[in-house]
């Protein structure tokens, strides 16, 4: 590059100015909006049954299409005819009204066929009265090569002799059908020409946005009207939206070896959103984010037949030993705890904050939507001595509705259908006046409960997990319970659901469809509005007299330390009316050949305490009766003896573990998870477990 | 989708194009970011106002999904996307004459219009007020080679041969020094 030119380049660099942020940003939205509606719009058109350009039918409609107006056409036709009439021996013959249509248009039509590309026209001026169309066609696909035949009849027999002329030039055998045919379309033809003008704009708009001819063909005023939008509520497969999903989850538990471990703590959980997060995952044709999948929330979505509790005990623990359907030489502990199921009779009234997030991110038909009829199908559990209020949230939080006695249900219907999505999302804000609304309405003897519905998405306020873990700690104490729904997908918030939850003394569901809302919120209510036992914490004691190694199923979140077992001030997971708790272990005998890690050369065990050597472990269980401060203490030894076929809990765990990607399941696979599940199904009263064995044939087919 | 954003940071511009050809929003995303800024400065460049090189991209940016789809890698995608700049500013200004024949003698408020755009004409400096008095092929040339763009590829750009461009550059050269004598004498 020559000097001067450098000197120009750089005053030309000198002289050129930024491109402007907000331009720029509106530009690079625009194009990525026209191209997501381009890949909407790349079906074809619309099938019809008639073939494009061709045929005499197509042809009429073409011809009218692309005339320039209808007076255009009348007027040369008309000139053509005239000329005809005047200057050809046809016109004598039709000037002297004879036999005309034997001798004249026949001959006009063979000379057409012989002749070649001449079109033939009559006048329709001297012979009114009769019917009269025309036909155009043309013999390929190129338009300028039209001609067009106008014939006049007398009746329909004529129609089908001639025509049985250019019909046979475009190889038509049959020209019966194809009168009829031309007949039965004519008015169609002609008397649909103002549609036809009508729908023309349209379709060269498409013809430009496919072909993209011009330029300034799509603007971003004018694509959403010319194209057909696919709004799915699939947020997940939106490639719009960005992803701002996040779970909790920890690694999976580790194998603990029993002389050096032997104590195993945790908290019960009775959340099932993650298994309802799989399921809206896989059946919308997506493998679930590994950290999606909380094994335990699997297994307790599911009910087991556990004896019901004595009179007077809170809960019943059930343990059973098995053998683990995915490794020979270890074998499943399975600890249930069934709660007790109260008198729904007598149970003391509810108050209800319904604490509804209507952000803009809640306008989905899988969330906002979907949340009012799953609150609708709850109202009617509700008994007329309940309370209901509504508070909202959005940039601001604000009361809908003042607390109502639920018998009044056309005043919270109305409420509830009155809410509309918009603007950020204050959780925090929200969450205080729903516990001050809360505390407004607490009697002596109610159950206060506020019941979250939201998307996770707090963006506006303490958002930040364990901040508002401490802000929800501290209102736990003041008695009101917390339930957290779950609804949508995008940007569900698990993580910050998860720890309003646990630290709330709740639960957390994730509701996709409405058959989990009735699940969650009309079958499960009492369990899910009362609670029976509060701060229930497991502590199993392995006893390395038999068991070498073992492993926590699940639980991840949930772990707690030892010493925390006997802390009353530590909080735990709360167990509901009716409801069930299951945890497994997977525990490798003294000897067996799954043992993972090897024997310590110069370390050894204590030895085991006399006389408990054929117990495989020992289970303690502490739990609060609802509004104690002091816990109370369960112990069971669990022996062999407790042994029983591998249940369905089982297949869910294996489901978990494929899911992950665990690697403890080795070779097996769904087909293994399939085969079990199926096998030890039992009584399914709703469906849920043969859903759950859909949803493993789901993964299978995804994960190939 | 953010971190298959990151991973296409490391792809080449032609294998993005190419999937975005294909259809892949993030691609499509991926590549505009990267090339705005130089497209923007393209404009700039050919229409000569800044006001006009915004509208310029926009209409560029809205057609662009389209045209991307006929893009089968047989150029380098910044010689393509170039390709597309120039016919858009040709276009542009064929829309803009047409307009312009239409509007003239359209009464006081036209005249006003133009007056102001006139005035706005006269504001911006020199350079780019004698890049507007050039031929528009000329100036489309010259605008090229001056964004580093070489003769041959120019040539590719503009469908002429690398010799024309080179001849189109002497005589800009040629007519922007006569312009600045001119200047220079008043």
């Amino acid at each position: 590059m020559s000097d001067d030119l450098n000197d120009l380049k750089n005053l030309m660099d000198a002289a050129t100015p930024a491109p402007n942020a907000a331009a720029r940003a509106k530009n690079i939205a625009l194009a990525q909006k026209n191209f997501e509606t381009l890949q909407g719009s790349r079906n074809g058109a619309r099938l019809t049954s008639d073939r494009p350009n061709k045929g005499f039918i197509s042809g009429v409609k073409n011809m009218l299409n692309q005339m320039t107006s209808r007076a255009g056409l009348t007027a040369s036709t008309a000139l053509i005819a005239v000329g005809l009439v005047a200057f050809t021996p046809i016109g004598e013959g039709l000037l002297n009204p004879g036999d005309f249509w034997e001798t004249n248009v026949t001959s006009a039509v063979q000379e057409n066929a012989t002749g070649g590309s001449v079109s033939a026209g009559n006048a329709d001026i001297t012979l009114g009265g009769y019917a009269e169309f025309g036909i155009g066609y043309s013999e390929d696909r190129s338009a300028d090569e039209v001609e067009i035949y106008n014939f006049r009849l007398r009746n329909p027999a004529p129609i089908e002799r001639d025509l049985g002329l250019p019909g046979s030039t475009r190889g038509r055998d049959s020209s019966r059908p194809f009168a009829d045919e031309m007949l039965a379309q004519s008015d169609l033809a002609l008397g649909n020409a103002a549609d036809q003008a009508a729908a023309a704009p349209q379709t060269l708009s498409r013809r430009a946005l496919s072909e993209s001819i011009a330029l300034g063909a799509i603007v971003a005023e004018e694509a959403p009207a010319l194209t057909p939008r696919f709004d799915q509520d699939f947020d997940t497969i939106n490639p719009s939206d960005p992803n701002t999903e996040t779970f909790a989850n920890e690694k999976p538990n580790p194998v603990k070896i029993t002389t050096e471990t032997p104590v195993s703590t945790f908290s019960i959980d009775m959340d099932t959103a993650s298994y309802a997060v799989i399921r809206n995952s896989l059946t919308n044709g997506q493998m679930p984010n590994p950290s999606a999948v909380r094994i335990e929330e699997m297994v307790n979505y599911f009910t087991y037949d556990y004896p019901a509790p004595t009179e007077g005990n809170a809960f019943q623990p059930t343990v059973s030993v098995t053998q683990t359907p995915w490794n020979a030489d270890t074998q499943l502990v399975q600890i249930g705890l069934q709660g007790a199921v109260p008198d729904v009779a007598d149970r003391p009234p509810l108050n209800l904050v319904f604490l509804i997030d209507t952000s803009g991110s809640m306008s989905s038909a899988n969330k906002l939507p979907l949340l009012k009829q799953s609150f609708a199908l709850m109202l009617a559990q509700l008994r007329p001595e309940d309370q209901v209020a509504i508070v909202t949230y959005a940039g601001s939080a604000g009361q809908v509705l003042a607390p109502t006695p639920a018998g009044d249900r056309s005043t919270i219907l109305a409420a509830l259908n009155n809410l509309g999505a918009g603007g950020a999302t204050a959780g925090q804000a929200g969450l205080q006046q729903a516990y001050a609304t809360a505390a407004a309405m607490a009697k002596e003897g109610d159950v206060n409960r506020v019941i979250l519905a939201t998307d996770g998405d707090f963006n506006v306020g303490l958002n930040d997990p364990e901040a508002l873990k401490t802000y929800i700690a501290d209102k736990r104490n003041s008695g009101t319970y917390l339930s957290v729904l779950g609804f949508g997908r995008g940007n569900l918030d698990d993580a910050t659901m998860q720890a309003l939850a646990q630290n709330g003394n709740g639960t957390a569901a994730y509701i996709d469809t409405l058959s989990e809302a009735q699940k969650v919120l009309v079958d499960q209510l009492t369990g899910a509005l009362f609670p029976i036992a509060n701060d229930v914490k497991i502590q199993v004691e392995f006893n390395p007299a038999q068991i070498s190694e073992y492993r926590l199923i699940g639980y991840e979140t949930r772990a707690l330390r030892r010493e925390d077992f006997n802390n009353n001030k530590v909080d735990a997971g709360d167990i509901g009316a009716g409801h069930q708790v299951t945890a497994l272990y997977e525990v490798t005998p003294v000897g067996s050949p799954a043992e993972l890690n090897d024997a310590l050369r110069y370390g050894d065990a204590a030895a085991p305490a006399a006389g408990a050597s054929d117990e495989l472990a020992f289970l303690r269980l502490r739990y609060k009766a609802p509004g104690e401060a002091t816990s109370q203490l369960i112990e069971t030894p669990i022996t062999a003896t407790d042994a029983s076929d591998a249940g369905f809990a089982a297949a869910m765990a294996g489901f978990g573990h494929l899911l992950r990607d665990s690697t403890y399941v080795g070779d097996w696979s769904y087909t293994d998870a399939i085969a079990l599940a199926n096998a030890t199904r039992g009584s399914d009263p709703f469906g849920y477990r043969a859903e759950a064995i859909q949803l493993l044939r789901l993964a299978q087919s995804l994960s190939r | 989708m953010r971190h298959t954003l990151v991973m296409l940071m490391s792809t080449s511009d032609n294998n993005l194009a190419l999937a975005a050809a294909g259809g892949d929003a993030a691609a499509f995303s991926a590549l505009l970011e990267r090339h705005y800024d130089r497209l923007f400065r393209l404009c700039f460049r050919l229409t000569g106002a800044q006001a006009e090189a915004e509208d310029l991209t926009q209409d560029i940016c809205a057609a662009l999904p389209a045209k991307l789809q006929h893009y089968r890698g047989e150029a380098a995608i910044t010689t393509w996307l170039y390709r597309v700049a120039v016919n858009a500013a040709h276009d542009r200004r064929r829309r803009q004459a047409s307009h312009q024949k239409a509007a003239t003698g359209w009464g006081d408020w036209e005249i006003n219009r133009q007056a102001a755009n006139a005035e706005a004409a006269e504001a911006v400096d020199w350079l780019t007020q004698a890049m507007r008095a050039l031929p528009a092929d000329l100036r489309d040339t010259l605008a090229l080679v001056l964004d580093d763009v070489t003769h041959r590829e120019a040539g590719e750009i503009l469908g002429v041969s690398e010799g024309t461009i080179s001849w189109r550059i002497s005589e800009a050269k040629k007519q922007l020094a006569q312009m600045r004598q001119t200047e220079e004498t008043q």
